[in-house]
């Protein structure tokens, strides 16, 4: 083979890979600590592939490490859109061992901020490099204007990356929807109830339509 | 009632200083360089406000080495509040292209997490509890 058809086959194989179709969206599952990440992606991963991501748990910070789940198909109107899910740890600034006392003997407290601090700048570096779109959950029954949020927003948007917020834990007494609506009135908001399974019809034709 | 001292005094006080950076002072240092200063600052036990706070990409970049650096009964993170983007900056993808990824004019408070007891923000006011611990 010559020199220019070895280079122009190189070049196609490059641009056929960057622009394929077939090829999974990596999405971040982003947001502070306890607004239901795990849920939400163990309930899309075992919609579509029967299978979860990882724990759940009320203690803050029980996901440590980014997860993630390959070839999520999902399929809406007869089209499929696969994505690969990535499960992060709840973004913050501040990790204090003690606040697992309670729940832990010291030694494991320690661990597991350890753990903590590694997986939230390990999921800072991935939003800087390794992912295609952004699924933002926040908890409806909290206040959603934080410095975190604000930030992490702030950091989503000067990327460009397409996201979506998504208002989880509809079925608690305190959510409030349009509190979250008016903070980032510039993005859609889609309600849920991951752990109830509230609503997620929507949120699979929003994942099509923004990811697909 | 809190005391600012010399950022050169190397005297020990019980007070809480207050590192005000100026624009001027930031705009010629590299990300890295602005991520040392404000967490060296801090460290120390100053409350940092920097007059034009860092772009979204340096807010990354604080958060990421802030968890490295975070270590049982040293170090437990920080605190932040930013007033709100202006209404004028223009956010648009060819303002982006044109003006770079520079930090907006805002104004930014940091400090030792272990030390501020609240960190308020309204629309006009950020308010910050600091303990001398």
């Amino acid at each position: 083979m010559g020199l220019f058809t070895e280079l122009k086959d190189s070049i196609s194989r490059v641009t056929d890979r960057l622009f394929s179709e077939q090829e999974p969206k990596r999405i971040g599952i982003y947001g502070p600590p306890n607004a239901g990440k795990t849920t939400l992606a163990n309930r899309i991963a075992r919609d579509w592939t029967g299978d979860a991501v990882g724990a759940e748990s009320r203690i803050p910070h029980e996901t440590r490490r980014a997860r993630r789940k390959e070839n999520v198909e999902i399929e809406r109107n007869g089209k499929t859109v696969t994505i690969d899910i990535v499960d992060t740890p709840g973004v913050t600034t501040k990790v204090d061992y003690e606040e697992f006392t309670d729940e832990m003997d010291e030694d494991d407290a320690i661990r597991r901020s350890r753990e903590a601090t590694e997986g939230v700048a390990e999921a800072m570096h991935w939003l800087r490099e390794d992912v295609d779109g952004v699924v933002y959950v926040l908890d409806s029954a909290e206040d959603p204007i934080t410095q975190v949020n604000t930030m992490l927003i702030g950091i989503i948007e000067s990327r460009d990356l397409p996201v979506l917020i998504f208002a989880n834990k509809i079925d608690l007494d305190e959510s409030s929807v349009k509190r979250i609506e008016d903070a980032f009135p510039q993005h859609t908001t889609v309600p849920l109830s991951a752990k109830e399974g509230d609503n997620m019809d929507e949120v699979y034709d929003k994942i099509a339509e923004y990811f697909g | 009632m809190p005391k600012a001292t010399n950022a050169d005094d190397s005297e020990p006080s019980d007070g809480v200083q207050i590192d005000l950076i100026s624009g001027e002072r930031m705009d010629g240092m590299a990300t890295m360089e602005k991520i040392r200063m404000i967490l060296d600052g801090v460290h120390d036990g100053n409350i940092v406000i920097l007059e034009e706070g860092l772009t979204p990409d340096e807010e990354s970049r604080l958060i990421e080495v802030t968890m490295a650096e975070i270590s049982p009964d040293e170090f437990n993170g920080i605190e932040i509040e930013t007033y709100p983007k202006s209404d004028t900056h223009d956010s648009s993808l060819l303002g982006r292209i044109m003006g770079g990824d520079q930090a907006e004019t805002k104004l930014t408070v940091i400090g030792p997490a272990n030390q501020i007891e609240t960190l308020h923000k309204d629309e006009t006011l950020i308010s910050a509890l600091v303990s001398r611990n």
